[in-house]
């Protein structure tokens, strides 16, 4: 009955061209994503992406346009909602509010037709695990947010689901909250060993929360990869842009030396780069995209900079911010000034910045991303 | 009455040196303001529907004699009606029983045939909601009198259902269990509150948060699982009102039996009409009103408890 293919067998969960449209709009264009058993894996994207779509679409409320979703290796096509082995937390979190927190837990586990003795230790281990004991007997009326969003939890997890899916669970909830609940909710996972799904479009979140990332972007899934590869190495520029901050340069690839390709950039002059993973798009003369985080760029004493490595600008506007100072350094030839962070230890080293100062920035080559323009 | 009260209090804070004056007093003052907005309501309540009620409490104390009532006070019609065999007691319990097992039919019937439709109003008519509420309240537009003929001429003895059938060769000679009975005031009644039902059970059911299903869903219940456990206990507050709106009045009702009920669909509202025009004994008609209108709310009060609580052990 279950069809699999064999090039993705390992994944526990599955999506497999998968493709949604909504009459004539295309949600989710054709995404490939396999999940290992008892990964934290994140869909991030800015709203209207298709990641809540995607998760849907494995929870059961919605079915493909066309490819097909696995779980565990059985294919979901023709299952619904209700026999899927996943429960999810939604986003409102959906407490049931005619019922209290002890039967809203119970929700799932009445259908297994256990006794009520089994039932009620199931709910108070349930209570226990989301540091809510003794809550049972609270009507749904009487529950801060914080704690509905953790009765939801627990109500999807009583149920032992194969996988969890979280559809931006702690959106909701105040920034001191929902850090406390981040740290929780990962060292929860790690005790379940359950998958999770979380779909979020907080980037922080989902970088300090999960194991692997995909980027969603208008539907599509532009990379999917652990938080530091997506970070370090982004494959494209919306995936640099979407996470952290990033300046870009227009520039062209003048030819490659040794493992290093060399471009001309504007604003920088002549560039020495790391050849990235995947350079099927650098061939001399081709369009592409220089980027370098601002963190990366370093602020040398005059004259230090290596070629290639190093472009002199003169400081714009400047932010102290404490641990660290925001700059932005003005470049010739490019219109855009150049953001630049400079951490507090750096900043001891050099002089003072101030705005109209002559600086010159470096960098190491392997900070300096090539990306497809 | 509170009116009263608010030129009272007005002319207190006046008279301490509010500051701003009444304006801003009125401003600051909630109750005020509430009662400014009830106002109008309110007089019209208590002029419409305290002081005749207050009135046939009197005249349920009183005694006709002859032409004449004699005011002196005594709990002699109640006697009559609870206590004493009388054929007042007779009278009232029987009736008293058809009425409330007619409207209860009638409010089962009515509630039963309402809901679908609120229901699929509800959740499956996406684009027109507004344009299905007023076709379903079109029946209204017509007056209900002119709504309860139509049914005798429907149901009648040479009506459009016996002529139809006769005509067809189905039935040989007028079916006449169709008029003229309890059966006929249900279908009579049950039309005619139709749109009193669907729009209270429409109302409950669209504020249902649609995530709720999907959540029920979710956790493992298939369609008839996550009505039961979720769409019917939430819709609760709409089927009650919507079984208390056609029970009180049906109860009381006393154009439809009079009209499509005959002598065995005479109801209380019949023979509470009878005391104050033919037999001209306003006390006794108005001791029975007020003991029908008790025992109503005494009915409404407990069946709308055990329903609550029957509803409330779904889990």
């Amino acid at each position: 009955m279950s069809k699999s293919s064999p090039a993705t067998q390992d994944g526990y969960l599955r999506i497999e061209h998968v493709t949604k449209r909504f009459m004539g709009v295309t949600a989710v264009e054709n995404a490939n994503i396999s999940i290992a058993r008892g990964e934290f894996f994140s869909l991030l994207g800015p709203s209207g992406c298709g990641k809540t779509t995607l998760l849907r679409m494995i929870a059961g409320f919605e079915f493909p346009t066309e490819g097909a979703i696995y779980m565990d290796g059985q294919d979901m096509s023709a299952v619904p909602a209700n026999k899927r082995p996943s429960n999810m937390v939604f986003q409102s979190y959906a407490i049931f509010p005619h019922l209290n927190v002890h039967d809203n837990i119970a929700y799932g586990l009445r259908r297994l037709r256990l006794s009520r003795r089994e039932v009620n230790r199931r709910v108070e281990e349930a209570l226990a695990m989301i540091h809510l004991p003794g809550l049972g007997k609270r009507r749904a009326d009487q529950l801060s947010g914080g704690q509905r969003q953790r009765i939801a939890l627990a109500r999807a997890l009583v149920n032992r689901p194969k996988v969890l899916l979280l559809d931006e669970p702690l959106g909701a909830l105040d920034k001191k909250l929902r850090e406390s609940m981040q740290l929780e909710l990962r060292e929860l996972q790690r005790s379940v060993g359950i998958t999770f799904v979380f779909v979020t479009h907080d980037q922080e979140e989902a970088l300090s929360m999960s194991d692997r990332i995909a980027v969603m972007f208008k539907g599509k899934v532009l990379q999917v990869a652990s938080p530091r590869a997506l970070y370090e190495a982004p494959n494209c520029r919306e995936v640099a842009d979407f996470i952290g901050s990033i300046n870009f340069f227009e520039a062209t690839v003048r030819g490659q030396e040794g493992g290093d390709v060399i471009l001309e950039a504007a604003g920088l002059g002549t560039v020495r780069a790391n050849l990235p993973a995947e350079h099927g798009f650098i061939s001399p003369g081709a369009r592409v995209i220089a980027a370098i985080r601002p963190e990366k760029i370093l602020l040398l004493a005059d004259g230090n900079g290596q070629p290639g490595q190093s472009a002199v600008g003169v400081i714009g506007a400047h932010a102290y911010l404490g641990d660290r100072d925001h700059l932005q350094v003005a470049l010739s030839g490019r219109k855009e000034p150049v953001a630049v962070a400079a951490q507090q230890i750096e900043r001891a080293l050099t002089a003072r910045f101030d705005s109209g100062q002559k600086v010159t920035l470096g960098w190491d080559k392997a900070a300096m991303l090539v990306l497809p323009g | 009455m509170a009116t009263s009260a608010i030129s009272q209090s007005a002319s207190q804070s006046a008279g301490t040196g509010a500051r701003g004056g009444l304006r801003a007093w009125f401003l600051r003052s909630e109750n005020a303001r509430g009662y400014a907005l009830m106002g109008p309501t309110l007089v019209i309540m208590f002029i419409a529907l305290a002081a005749p009620l207050i009135l046939l409490l009197l005249y349920s104390f009183w005694t006709q004699e002859g032409y004449t009532v004699n005011t002196t006070l005594t709990f002699d019609r109640y006697f009559d009606i609870f206590v004493n065999d009388t054929s007042e007691n007779r009278l009232f319990w029987t009736l008293f029983q058809r009425s409330v097992s007619i409207s209860g039919v009638v409010t089962l019937v009515t509630v039963l045939l309402a809901y679908p439709i609120a229901y699929y109003v509800a959740f499956h008519v996406k684009k027109y909601k507004f344009l299905w509420l007023i076709l379903l309240t079109i029946p209204f537009w017509t007056s209900y009198l002119l709504r309860v003929f139509a049914w005798k001429i429907i149901l009648g003895y040479q009506g459009v259902i016996n002529s139809g059938l006769q005509s067809l060769g189905i039935i040989d000679a007028p079916l006449e269990f169709l008029l003229y009975n309890p059966t006929s005031i249900v279908i009579t009644l049950a039309h005619a509150w139709a749109a009193f039902a669907i729009l209270p059970i429409y109302v409950s059911l669209e504020k249902i948060d649609r995530t709720l299903l999907e959540a029920a869903a979710d956790l493992g219940d298939g369609p008839w699982r996550r009505f039961w456990r979720i769409t019917f206990p939430l819709s609760m507050p709409g089927v009650i009102s919507a079984a208390v709106l056609i029970f009180v009045p049906t109860t009381g009702d006393y154009v439809t039996p009079e009209l499509v009920g005959g002598t065995q669909g005479k109801m209380l509202a019949n023979l509470i009409q009878i005391q104050f025009g033919k037999s001209n004994d306003w006390p006794l008609g108005a001791a029975l009103a007020l003991s029908g209108l008790a025992f109503v709310g005494l009915i409404v009060v407990f069946t709308v408890a055990a329903f609550r609580a029957a509803v409330s052990r779904v889990r």
